[in-house]
């Protein structure tokens, strides 16, 4: 079964970006208390990972947090342009300073400029006028949550493999959890 | 609390090794603004006019501008100031890119320098911390390859590096200071850095820069953009391209050459071509700009892109280069496209000025081909024109032989070299070499602005005002239209009346009276800028821009925290401006140094030349000598310099 969802989407044309870091002054500006009182890009949801006399370019977005960094790295060659170990990756990752509050450390994440009223598009995408990033919207289709009875299989395969008792045990302990949060 | 500006200078005295955070003063700024204002205020304050450029006295300022670092797009210049060895004068060289915000983030508003290193350094500024390191190691290497040793050794990749080359090292007179995307090249900051034993200044900031009224400053940054927007599909009609959209003249994007390389001159400043620009060297040259151009490029936060990563070919570091310069080296050299771009890259290493280096070994060719250097001045001096421009360039910048004199600039050179040279040195304002022009008519506008820009090129004082009437008097009225920028609607008047032959025309026209103030108000949009930090392309340079004195007060103002109404701010532009030529006078500034080149054009009318002249100097609150009048200077606050300047008998008292 699939449900129709939203898709935000912010299409990254490297090869229009010219590194002028509007993207980053906005972003910061935006998400500044109270809003746009002060700009410091080291506090952007994107950066712009730039070496013109390299012709390199690219703005990343800020992503999930991770709590370990990867087992190995990665170090991508295009069109001849050796690009910085990790250069496309969005984590909050403790390998590197990327997407920190400069003085608290916290991690940052792009939350597509959710605001109320929203806005029509990302500020990064408006400030962006060389067009390198680019806003697009589409409706997906999702999977829908499962049939009850399909739950149901799933928990007695649990339960064959661990016991009920433990099941409902972490069935209590979840659900208290969950309405703590909500 | 402070907005826009983080009100701490770093003061830095080389001789001893002493680094200081210097809280400023809330009133400077009010008086002042930043950057060029702040910066004449304190070599008016601290560089008494005895002092020599080469004297550890001497002052090296990177000023931020107060808006520098906000959101406002294209407020991302430092201005560099310092005496010049070539004018021995105030000088003030703007650089944009991305040095003054970072500058900003990292918690200062200016680095001050003063005094010698013993030996060759570079300072490394970053949040609470300042150091000053070792340079030993970068001795002779270039601007952009010293940056990038230095971004390795720091490992950090994006620190913003201003650092000088060979020519800076050895003092070269017309030496630059590079920066990648930009340069402080007029008027030789790159020499007083290199005195100074300073060979770059890297910088990297974390720290916020808060504005005042939030909202209203966003506001105004979203209007100017969607203005931009705007202009940018709507390129003015009846203008050459270059010119015809905003930013800089847009040298790297536009290919067609027809008018600088049949209008400008060649070599020396003398030979107009006026049937150069053919199919096959359109084609060209083209090409050659396709091939070498890799990606055209911003300033900090900025839509335009005025500027290109050039890569000569793959064994050679690329580097950035915009506007005139693209041409500067190739008709100087009588040579193409493919040779302009390949020295410059050289140049730009070494760190030389792109319009008074290339006129320079112009000029020290055209002394050889006339006899008055020779072979023994210049032994092994090659033959062909382009093999005698890297042979000079090469002696310039290690100031060898020859190159020693030539390093001065033409003006100094042509005194030293005698035998007649100095004629040669004919393309000089106050000493320093000029845009390649020679024209016919006597233009009243620029003949004002030649002869009163204390900047060192036209380009720093022309702008908001269209160079020349267009064809039909239907294009004019459409571009009165739509012309909010103009202070009132009679320079729309003087616009629509203007033609181009007859009674209406140059030299006459416009009348001395509407000439003084087209010249005052684009002159004061540069002194705005500079003192803001705005970058001219989106302001005082280019026609109809998104920045103009009806709106620049507010955003002045709602960045700042300043109170400043148009007339607050007009008045706060003359100070700056009399501060600086104050600054200048003391210096020895007269009335005879202002004065375009004697060739500039071929038809001139000394007596009406005299009554513009006059007529500005009283336009401006001078008097004939063009020192500000005691009344002048008190009506600005500025009694302090007429104090002094009655002491030193520049400005008679007044009984
Ligand atoms: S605003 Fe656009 S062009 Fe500028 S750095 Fe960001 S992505 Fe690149
Ligand atoms: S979408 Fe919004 S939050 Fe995300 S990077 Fe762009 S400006 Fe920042
Ligand atoms: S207008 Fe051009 S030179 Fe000025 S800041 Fe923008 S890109 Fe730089």
């Amino acid at each position: 079964m699939k449900t129709e969802k939203t898709v935000k989407t912010i299409k990254i044309d490297v090869d229009k970006c010219n590194g002028c870091r509007a993207c980053e002054v906005v972003c910061s500006a935006f998400h500044a208390q109270p809003r746009y009182s002060s700009v410091n890009p080291a506090r952007a949801r994107i950066r712009v990972i730039r070496d013109p006399l390299a012709d390199i370019f690219v703005p990343v977005y800020a992503g999930e947090y991770t709590a370990a960094e990867c087992a190995g790295r990665d170090r991508y060659t295009i069109d001849g342009k050796q690009y910085e170990e990790c250069a496309f990756c969005r984590s909050v990752c403790p390998s590197r300073d990327l997407f920190k509050e400069p003085d608290s450390g916290l991690p940052l994440k792009c939350d597509m400029c959710e605001s109320d009223p929203t806005l029509q598009e990302p500020l990064c995408v408006t400030w962006c006028l060389a067009d390198a990033l680019v806003y697009e919207e589409r409706t997906a289709l999702a999977e829908k949550a499962p049939a009850p009875a399909d739950v149901d299989v799933g928990l007695e395969a649990l339960a064959n493999e661990h016991g009920w008792a433990k099941v409902l045990d972490a069935v209590t302990r979840m659900s208290v959890k969950m309405g703590r949060e909500s | 609390m402070r907005y826009a500006e983080t009100g701490f200078n770093l003061e830095v005295d080389l001789t001893r090794g002493n680094i200081e955070r210097v809280p400023t003063d809330p009133r400077l700024t009010e008086l002042h603004l930043g950057g060029l204002g702040t910066n004449a205020r304190m070599m008016w304050d601290r560089v008494p006019p005895e002092t020599d450029p080469f004297s550890p006295q001497n002052l090296l300022i990177f000023g931020t501008g107060l808006l520098t670092g906000t959101p406002a797009p294209a407020c991302n210049r430092t201005i560099v100031t310092t005496i010049s060895p070539q004018t021995k004068l105030f000088a003030f060289s703007m650089m944009g890119g991305f040095f003054g915000p970072e500058l900003k983030h990292a918690g200062y508003d200016k680095i001050v320098i003063r005094g010698k290193s013993p030996e060759l350094v570079y300072l490394w500024i970053t949040d609470g911390k300042v150091e000053i390191r070792p340079a030993g190691h970068l001795q002779g290497l270039g601007t952009l390859e010293s940056a990038e040793v230095i971004r390795q050794e720091l490992g950090e990749p994006h620190a913003a590096v201003a650092s000088i080359g060979l020519a800076g090292e050895n003092k070269v007179w017309f030496a630059s200071i590079e920066q990648g995307r930009s340069s402080a090249s007029r008027m030789g900051c790159g020499a007083i850095m290199g005195d100074k034993n300073l060979k770059a200044i890297a910088v990297r900031g974390s720290g916020d820069l808060d504005v005042a009224r939030p909202a209203e400053f966003i506001r105004l940054c979203n209007e100017a953009l969607k203005y931009i927007e705007h202009r940018n599909a709507h390129p003015i009609e009846g203008v050459m391209p270059i010119v015809a959209g905003l930013g800089s003249p847009q040298e790297m994007a536009v290919h067609d050459e027809k008018w600088h390389t049949e209008n400008f001159v060649w070599g020396n400043a003398r030979v107009r071509r006026k049937d150069f620009w053919q199919p096959e060297v359109a084609q060209k040259w083209t090409e050659t700009m396709e091939r070498m151009r890799t990606r055209l490029l911003s300033c900090h936060n900025c839509p335009l892109k005025c500027g290109a990563a050039i890569s000569v070919d793959t064994r050679l570091c690329s580097y950035m280069m915009k506007c005139f310069s693209k041409l500067t080296y190739t008709m100087g050299a009588f040579s193409d496209l493919d040779f302009g771009l390949r020295i410059a890259q050289k140049a730009t290493e070494h760190g030389v000025d792109a319009f008074t280096c290339p006129q320079t070994m112009a000029f020290a060719v055209e002394l050889y081909e006339d006899g008055i250097l020779t072979d023994a001045d210049m032994p092994g001096f090659p033959q062909k024109s382009e093999d005698r421009f890297y042979w000079l360039l090469d002696k310039i910048v290690r100031r060898e032989g020859i190159g020693d004199v030539l390093a001065d600039g033409t003006y100094w050179a042509g005194q030293r070299i005698g035998k007649g040279a100095d004629k040669y040195a004919h393309n000089c304002i106050r000493k320093t070499e000029q845009l390649p022009l020679k024209l016919g008519m006597l233009n009243p506008i620029y003949f004002l602005m030649y002869c009163t820009g204390e900047k060192a090129s036209i380009t720093q004082i022309e702008g908001n005002f269209p160079q020349a009437p267009f064809e039909t008097k239907e294009e004019s009225a459409a571009f009165v239209e739509d012309w909010p920028h103009v202070p009132d609607d009679r320079y729309k008047q003087w616009f629509l009346e203007w033609e181009l032959r007859g009674e209406k025309s140059i030299p006459s026209y416009p009348p001395i009276d509407a000439t003084c103030e087209i010249v005052n108000w684009q002159e004061m949009m540069h002194y705005i800028d500079d003192s803001i930090g705005i970058c001219a392309g989106l302001s005082s340079f280019p026609l109809k821009p998104p920045f103009h004195i009806h709106n620049l007060p507010e955003l002045i103002s709602a960045g700042s925290g300043l109170q400043l109404d148009e007339a607050a701010l007009v008045k706060l532009t003359r100070r700056n401006r009399n501060l600086v030529r104050a600054n200048n006078l003391r210096r020895g500034l007269t009335r005879a140094d202002e004065k375009p080149p004697e060739d500039h054009w071929k038809k001139r009318f000394p007596e009406l030349e005299k009554k513009l002249l006059d007529g500005y100097y009283e336009f401006k609150g001078w008097n004939s000598d063009g020192v500000p009048t005691r009344e002048t200077l008190c009506e600005l606050g500025l009694d302090y310099v007429a104090d002094d300047l009655e002491r030193r008998g520049i400005l008679k008292a007044t009984p």
